[in-house]
């Protein structure tokens, strides 16, 4: 399926100046959709949560949901954009069967947030991210591919259409072309993702799941030759539904344009579909004739125009914002600049938080969740908020941890047990048999049984070196098939052998 | 015929307070008359597309129980009514006069048809027009036309005109129509019944399937100007479901009846709109309009004339607006969810079943307004003509504004023309589309108008209709003048126009010879092998 060919990244930054774009879709989870009273909840029965005006019955007519609006603005004000003292909804006309009328309700050129900018941390350097415009609109149906070999539309025997998701209420927020990003650029996109993510999440405006597809990015990319200052032909990424598939996105289009251009040919504007599992894009369809979606303000609904009471208001509900709070909880916390910056890029700045509110100390909290969480994140390529651990699990384990029930080899196996949703901590331990042996008789035996078999360790030690108690440490952890505290077995052989 | 079928719907319902009808029998009375007169596609009036009789006895006997238990739900309880097929019916088809949606049943009622049946009136079921309301003779419609009662070789005018020509031949004392371009008033002139178009907001559009939403309207259609006071005190209102719909209490519609039906109109200033006149205005219905104008002067109205010089651009601007809203508001039609579904042979994409379905299930007039309106909004030719004809709106708006400085009410015929004959204009759009040239400028601003009948024109003995136009929420007024016209009137002819007309008393003995005037049914299916509806 790979038939690109790939320019080495380092010689695409050579020769190329990337600009990227992101189109940014987050599903609110208002209690109703956008435009009728039906209930917005995840997973529902197909076909479950429609009405005649979420499924475009013949004479139903939509009517806004203000809270949604309310959500598109403090959204709007969290990214420092302008609050259109008036706007419409205009719309989006084009045929698809997971579209109930066949036009998207969305807005076009009167969206209702404009012009503002996120600054974006990566690596110590502040990147400013200006943001063209934040939109409301309603999200379509999904469709399921039923046979065929690439559960795509085309060559599948059937298909079903779920309208549950049809009438969400969406907010797209769109970037102006990021520009001098250079090799940073995967970073740049991947950290602004994640920081517009925890921005969402801090507004309560969303479940802000990308799993789930509550929040989808589209990441635009184009190339241009180097040092010039114009933006080349650019590609549209759908879809791209995790932070490292983000980056990776990112990473793979600049290496395909890269060996494109470098080879003399010219990228063809279009649509590319992201797949996970390969870590590459493929052709969608083309976007050569910009598509004509014949805009126009939607007749059914009157203006939104939200007062600027309204709109101080909301300002007043915002939550800190991201850029002082990450100042503030590094000095809270401690953490040194690279710690701050890896628990940001990791995506867990939120759940360190959350956990640290949960009772574990700071370092804990960093030690789990970049060390054996991002990890696990990492090799099963799930996102780290996804792997069926709460920062309440965390904070749990490590209390076990603290009252030597369990030392840091064992918390893994209760981490283990987590993943494979076993129940709370404290029953994985007593499922697994995961305490540590504190039976002192049976520690002072395997210690003996220790110093008797490495006769020679023992004598070191005796004569003070006490650095090789580690060897035998090992050997009685062994022993107890890591069930001890090591601290405690140390304190048995120095006892035993001073 | 039961001379209780003649009376209007008022009368009706005091005698029906009075006890000395039964809403059954009244009901009974209307159902057989349509028995009688409607025939079907090939002949009669056809003003139905529906009856369901079954539905309106039994709304009928419930509304004999409330009116025996001394509490019926509203002054028009127990009286029937017909609905327009482009307003949502539970458990009635629903067909907006096209094949498209042949067999469609709502799973919900629209606003207005809730209104209806909550106060108890029996409903006698759906009335004919053209394709999504697109056309001003009802020949438009994909099952066969509607025929003018006052003779059947005659438009019934549209797009309402089963509604309106159900009125006419007695078939209901009351319908309820839409108006996009004057599709309640322009058939309420050819059949010599009374036609409203609220102010834009003032009714729900809710269940109402959209021709273009900024310009329709739904409103009353009856024989007197008290009949519809009652009607729209009835299904105006706000409704939340409605973004569009007006947050104001309804008028004081049947008092201002009341009044101008005590006759006098001193204080009033009336505007003759000087653009609505001249050539192509048939010179019976310009002399009607004239007497009628005269009375209002006798009622003691001042008449001034009025120029509203951006009118001429009205149809040109009405027929980018309405197709561009249309076009999109039809795209839902493409057989994925409901309605017909039309399988070409093969292994037909989603897109192949969508092309199939809406080329065999839109006629003709439908499908050139969805080409119109989907090229008025492509890009590179918007601005040209979707945004120069809001432009034009504004200019008629504004238009309005500076008339009603001047003047309490506009005036003019409702239509050029009596009624034409079936077939004549079916060829030529643009004569068709002239014939809404005094009706469209409302809609294009909003404003309340009504359609009274003011005589019959002497060239061909058929009903000319008189409009009046008044601002925004101003309804009121249109129910003043009205009835103070209608009062003259009908006391000039000694009894209601529609006595005047020929009786309908033998079916089908004037149709002969117009069956040319029908597609072949089915004839644009060929070449597809299946076609099923889906509730």
């Amino acid at each position: 399926m790979n038939t690109a060919n790939l320019l080495g990244f380092d010689e695409v930054l050579e020769r190329f100046d990337p600009a990227l774009g992101l189109e940014v879709h987050v599903e609110l989870h208002t209690a109703t959709k956008m435009f009728c009273g039906c209930p917005t909840t995840f997973g529902g029965e197909p076909n479950s949560q429609v009405c005649p005006v979420c499924l475009g019955l013949p004479g139903a007519m939509p009517a806004v949901n203000v809270k949604a609006v309310e959500s598109a603005i403090r959204i709007g004000l969290a990214l420092n954009c302008q609050i259109a003292e008036w706007c419409r909804f205009a719309r989006k006309n084009y045929f698809y069967p997971d579209m109930p009328k066949n036009f998207q309700t969305s807005q076009y050129d009167e969206p209702i947030c404009f012009d503002g900018y996120m600054d974006v941390d990566v690596d110590g350097e502040t990147f400013r991210v200006e943001i063209e415009r934040a939109h409301m609109e309603e999200d379509t149906g999904k469709s399921s591919h039923i046979g065929g070999a690439t559960g795509r539309i085309h060559g599948a025997d059937y298909s079903l259409v779920d309208y549950n998701r049809a009438g969400i209420p969406l907010i797209e927020i769109v970037t102006r072309p990021i520009t001098g990003a250079g090799d940073k650029a995967p970073a740049v996109a991947r950290a602004y993702v994640a920081q517009l993510r925890d921005l969402i999440v801090a507004l309560d405006v969303s479940d802000a799941r990308m799993d789930q597809g509550s929040i989808r990015a589209d990441v635009n990319l184009s190339l241009a030759p180097k040092g010039q200052d114009t933006l080349g032909t650019r590609t549209e990424t759908k879809n791209v539904n995790s932070l490292r598939s983000v980056e990776r996105a990112v990473r793979f289009e600049m290496q395909r344009h890269g060996a494109i251009l470098a080879d003399g040919g010219s990228i063809l504007q279009e649509t590319r579909h992201w797949h996970e599992d390969t870590g590459i894009t493929t052709s969608g369809r083309e976007k050569s004739d910009a598509e004509d979606y014949r805009y126009f303000p939607e007749p059914d609904l009157v203006p939104v125009a939200p007062s600027r009471e309204w709109v101080e208001e909301l300002r007043g509900t915002l939550p800190e914002n991201p850029t002082v709070k990450r100042a503030r909880l590094q000095a809270e916390w401690g953490f040194s600049d690279l710690e701050m910056r890896d628990t940001v890029g990791a995506g867990a700045l939120l759940l360190v938080e959350a956990t640290i509110a949960a009772g574990a100390s700071a370092q804990s909290a960093r030690k789990w969740w970049l060390g054996e969480l991002a990890r696990r994140a990492n090799d099963t390529d799930t996102s780290i908020d996804a792997l069926g651990v709460t920062p309440a699990d965390v904070a749990a384990v490590q209390q076990l941890v603290d009252a030597k029930t369990i030392n840091d080899k064992l918390a893994r196996k209760v981490f283990e047990g987590l993943y494979a949703g076993e129940g709370t901590p404290a029953e994985i331990v007593e499922k697994r048999g995961l305490a540590v042996v504190s039976d002192e008789g049976a520690l002072s035996t395997a210690v003996d049984v220790a110093i008797a078999a490495n006769p020679d360790i023992a004598d070191k030690i005796r004569d003070g070196k006490v650095a090789a108690a580690g060897a035998l440490i090992g050997a009685v952890m062994k022993e107890m098939r890591g069930q001890a505290d090591a601290g405690r077995v140390r304190e048995l052989i120095l006892e035993k052998l001073s | 015929m039961n001379d209780l079928i003649k009376k209007s719907a008022a009368e009706l319902a005091e005698l029906l307070a009075a006890g000395e009808i039964t809403s059954v029998e009244l009901t009974q009375a209307h159902l057989d008359r349509i028995a009688e007169v409607d025939g079907d596609a090939d002949s009669g009036v056809h003003a139905f597309l529906h009856v369901d009789a079954d539905g309106a006895l039994a709304q009928a006997r419930a509304s004999d129980a409330r009116r025996g238990a001394g509490q019926p739900a509203h002054r028009l309880d127990g009286v029937p009514i017909a609905v327009k097929d482009v307003l949502a019916t539970t458990g009635l088809p629903t067909t907006c006069g096209s094949k498209i949606l042949q067999g469609w049943v709502p799973p919900y009622d629209a606003t207005v048809v809730a209104k209806v049946k909550a106060a108890g009136l029996p409903i006698l079921g759906k009335t004919n027009m053209d394709e999504f309301a697109m056309g001003s003779s009802t020949e438009h419609s994909g099952y066969g036309p509607t025929r003018n009662p006052w003779d059947l070789t005659r438009i019934p005018g549209g797009s309402g005109g089963g509604s309106a020509a159900a009125v006419a031949s007695y078939e209901a004392p009351l319908a309820l129509g839409t108006d996009t371009g004057g599709s309640i008033r322009q058939p309420g002139a050819v059949t010599g019944t009374v036609g409203v178009k609220p102010t834009y907001g003032g009714v729900s559009r809710y269940g109402l399937v959209a021709l273009a939403n900024s310009l329709d309207q739904v409103g009353p259609v009856t024989r007197t100007v008290l009949d519809s006071a009652v009607l729209h005190e009835l299904i105006g209102g706000h409704d939340r479901r409605d973004s569009t719909s007006i947050d104001q209490p309804v008028g004081a519609y049947v008092q201002a009846a009341e009044q101008g039906a005590a006759g006098d109109l001193s204080g009033l200033k009336v505007g003759v709109i000087s653009e609505l006149a001249g050539d192509g205005w048939q010179p019976g219905v310009m002399s009607r309009f004239d007497e009628s104008v005269q009375l209002l002067v006798e009622a003691g109205a001042e008449v001034v004339e009025v120029s509203c010089p951006n009118f001429v651009h009205a149809l040109a601007a009405y027929y980018l607006i309405l197709p561009a809203e249309a076009s999109s508001n039809l795209a839902k039609f493409d057989a994925m969810r409901y309605g017909l579904r039309v399988t070409p042979e093969g292994n037909p994409s989603a897109e192949d079943v969508m092309r199939a379905t809406r080329d065999a299930g839109f006629g003709d007039e439908v499908k050139r307004r969805i080409i119109i309106g989907t090229y008025a909004l492509s890009s590179g030719y918007y601005d040209a003509y979707y945004g120069q004809a809001q432009r034009v709106r504004t200019l008629i708006a504004r238009d309005f504004a500076a008339a009603f400085e001047q003047v309490d009410v506009l005036v003019s015929p409702t239509a050029p023309t009596t009624a034409f004959k079936l077939g004549e204009k079916l060829d030529d759009p643009m004569a068709m589309y002239m014939n809404d040239l005094a009706t469209i400028p409302a809609n294009l601003a909003g404003v309340p108008g009504i359609s009274v009948p003011s005589g019959l024109a002497d060239e061909d003995g058929l009903p000319a209709g008189f409009q009046v136009l008044a601002p925004v929420l101003a309804d009121d007024r249109l129910y003043r003048v009205g009835a103070a016209l209608e009062a003259r009137l009908v006391k000039a002819w000694g009894g209601p126009l529609l006595d005047r007309a020929p009786g309908l008393d033998t079916p089908g003995s004037s149709l002969a010879g117009h069956s040319t005037t029908e597609a072949a049914p089915g004839s644009s299916l060929a070449g597809h092998s299946t076609t099923e509806e889906m509730a």
